[in-house]
């Protein structure tokens, strides 16, 4: 096993009678990374952070931690700590009492004890709230309490299971940039719970972006944004333009394709399996990358397809631009508004338009599951 | 007895709580002031009471307080301390059987079944308490199902004096209010969030030191309401002492019983019955204070 694997997830399968809410995920999460479980609810993101955590134990498969299975392994003898969805602060004790809670199961006298109570409190800015009980906290500091009663044990990794939730939007965002700081200060491997793609994007390294109990694709966070593996990754990463083709030939690194909306356009493999002539294919292009010109440029080389201004919302920094191929294929467009104003509404739903795009910008998609880290 | 407990309740509300307080009014207060009033009297020559000519000087021979006085020997504080006692064991042996069985339906069992089991504590109220306590006469008397059993188990050659004894009297008590101690505590547990026992797992606390330092205090409030439930019954009863106890076994209940009753002495029985009264409110005060300071309240 390499020595910088933190949690080593090996075919691990959850069944809850005759659903598998995990089914047969193998992730390797790096010590002293970030790394997320995305999806939408249901795709078993936590159940699989609960088998980390000991709270459920797997139908099949292993689960070792720096390099000891703990398959088996109940929760309070794993080096791991749990930051709750809604924190699970002790009610009847105080913020102090909370976070002493574990260190009594620590060879520690009291006094240390006291030190290591007062250093956590500091480090998560709550000095001079020890005596409150949680009742009397604010949601955000509440959070940090559940934070400092994890840290205080100096877990080797810490499971966060959607902590930002019950955040409003605003302190939400600070949160988010705080967390990352410290994780990256203290170099403790996080495995953060999440729905919210934008949150993933901005605090981790890595990514796993779960669906339906399995991995559809793990990897580095911008990579899984920007050249997303499946259609639903695409889609759960908000770029939902998908072009369709049949392959004319794939020469070297790149596959030549026929739109179906007419024209050519070479897109890069991305180093999978190339196809063979004639199969037909998808990929897609988030929308951030689409252009929208006036004239065809595909004999300059660059793919362009006839398409009908449908609807434009206009959003300040940006413009949102809703057109649509002779095929029916709908596609979403993001302009930056960086043109002079008069100019932002220089086209009126019924144009007629081309959709252009880099071809290096086009990512083919697989047909479900599987991308490997 | 929790009126008072809103604190800012507005004058709005006083119509709302008019009926309550007319029902305790009526069938509690009145009745307590008619017992405390009688409990000064003296008793007639044939069970009625007797007489005062001379109100003032009654007074000042302080013979108004002799029930109470009286109360005060020996022979009755014994009884007194008796009851006291079997209330408490009967409580604490309720506690330690009904934890188990409440952690079972709230926390172990599969919520479809929790209703099936709930029904179960509850069965036994569709049959009055009298007839289960003669049932109980049955199964401990000498040639009863508890000594063929342990006759045929070959625990014991000859029948056990199984009845008619303070054994027998805690068993009466401890089922009759057994149900009392499991619902409130069904109450809580059912209530306790079960994400606060995995935090206390998370955090290295093996499942006796979860137990004893989230559960237990986190049901606090269940634990508090089913003693008083079942104490302060317990404290009163005199079925199960006069038929599972025979004439050995006489308990504060049976003595108040007994001055009504038999000796038809009803100052000294009102005296008596308004000390177990005036005991039991000072429980209840201390119980409220309680729930008052913790803001949470299984029972009132």
């Amino acid at each position: 096993m390499p020595n910088d694997v933190s949690v080593a997830i090996r075919g691990v399968t959850k069944r809850f009678g005759e659903t598998a809410a995990v089914d047969r995920v193998s992730l390797d999460i790096r010590r002293g990374e970030f790394f997320s479980l995305l999806g939408p609810s249901g795709c078993g993101k936590t159940t699989l952070l609960r088998m980390i955590g000991g709270f459920e134990t797997p139908t099949e498969g292993s689960i070792a931690i720096d390099g000891a299975d703990m398959t088996d392994t109940p929760p309070y003898l794993r080096p791991v700590n749990m930051v709750f969805q809604h924190y699970a602060l002790f009610p009847h004790l105080t913020v102090g009492e909370n976070v002493a809670f574990g260190l009594r199961y620590r060879p520690m006298d009291g006094p240390a004890r006291g030190r290591r109570v007062a250093e956590v409190l500091e480090l998560l800015q709550l000095s001079g709230f020890e005596a409150r009980r949680p009742d009397q906290l604010s949601g955000g500091q509440r959070q940090r309490v559940a934070l400092a009663r994890a840290l205080a044990l100096e877990p080797r990794v810490l499971l966060l299971d959607e902590p930002l939730g019950a955040l409003d939007q605003k302190l939400r965002k600070e949160v988010q940039v705080q967390l990352k700081r410290l994780q990256r200060s203290l170099g403790i491997t996080f495995v953060f719970v999440t729905h919210d793609q934008e949150e993933a994007l901005t605090m981790s390294d890595r990514i796993a972006v779960m669906h339906r109990g399995r991995v559809e694709q793990a990897g580095d966070a911008a990579r899984v944004f920007e050249r997303p593996a499946t259609e639903f990754v695409a889609n759960f990463m908000g770029a939902s333009n998908f072009f369709s083709g049949s392959v004319v030939e794939a020469p070297g690194g790149d596959v030549v394709l026929e739109l179906s909306g007419g024209g050519r356009a070479s897109v890069p493999l991305d180093g999978g399996p190339a196809p063979r002539a004639g199969e037909a294919v998808r990929f897609v292009v988030r929308p951030e990358k689409l252009d929208l010109r006036r004239r065809d440029l595909s004999e300059r080389g660059v793919p362009s397809v006839a398409v009908t201004v449908e609807d434009r919302v206009y959003q300040g920094i940006s413009t949102i631009w809703s057109v649509r191929d002779a095929a029916g294929g709908r596609f979403t467009v993001y302009e930056q508004n960086e043109r002079p104003f008069e100019e932002s509404s220089r086209w009126q739903p019924g144009a007629r338009l081309f959709l252009c795009f880099h071809a290096r910008d086009a990512v083919l998609l697989r047909a479900g599951g599987g991308g490997a880290s | 007895m929790s009126a008072d407990a809103g604190g800012g309740r507005s004058r709005a509300a006083y119509p709302l709580i008019l009926p309550t307080w007319a029902v305790l009014g009526v069938f509690f207060l009145l009745p307590l002031c008619v017992l405390f009033v009688i409990s000064f009297a003296q008793r007639g020559t044939y069970g009625g009471l007797k007489p005062i000519e001379d109100l003032g000087a009654y007074v000042l021979s302080g013979k108004f307080l002799s029930h109470y006085a009286r109360s005060l020997h020996p022979i009755y504080l014994q009884i007194f301390w008796r009851s006291i006692w079997m209330a408490v064991v009967t409580t604490i042996v309720c506690l330690l059987v009904s934890y188990p069985v409440a952690y079972y339906v709230a926390i172990v069992a599969p919520p479809r079944r929790r209703n099936l089991l709930l029904g179960l504590v509850v069965i036994p109220f569709w049959t009055s308490f009298l007839i289960r306590t003669y049932a109980w006469m049955f199964i401990l008397r000498t040639e009863g199902l508890a000594n063929r059993l342990l006759m045929a188990a070959g625990l014991t050659s000859h029948p056990l004096e199984l009845l008619y004894n303070d054994f027998s009297v805690l068993i009466g008590l401890v089922y009759g209010e057994l149900p009392f101690m499991i619902l409130p505590l069904y109450a809580s547990l059912e209530k306790l969030d079960r994400s606060l026992l995995e935090a206390s797992a998370d955090l290295g606390a093996p499942a006796r030191e979860t137990f004893r330092r989230v559960t237990i205090p986190m049901t606090a409030p269940g634990i508090a309401a089913g003693i008083v439930l079942v104490f302060v019954p317990s404290l009163g009863q005199f079925i199960v002492s006069d038929l599972l106890g025979g004439a050995k076994t006489i308990l504060a209940g049976n003595l108040v019983q007994n001055q009504f009753a038999v000796a038809r002495n009803k100052p000294f029985g009102s005296a008596v019955a308004f000390e177990l009264t005036a005991a039991v409110l000072l429980l209840l005060l201390g119980y409220a204070a309680y729930t008052r300071r913790r803001g949470e309240d299984v029972l009132l």
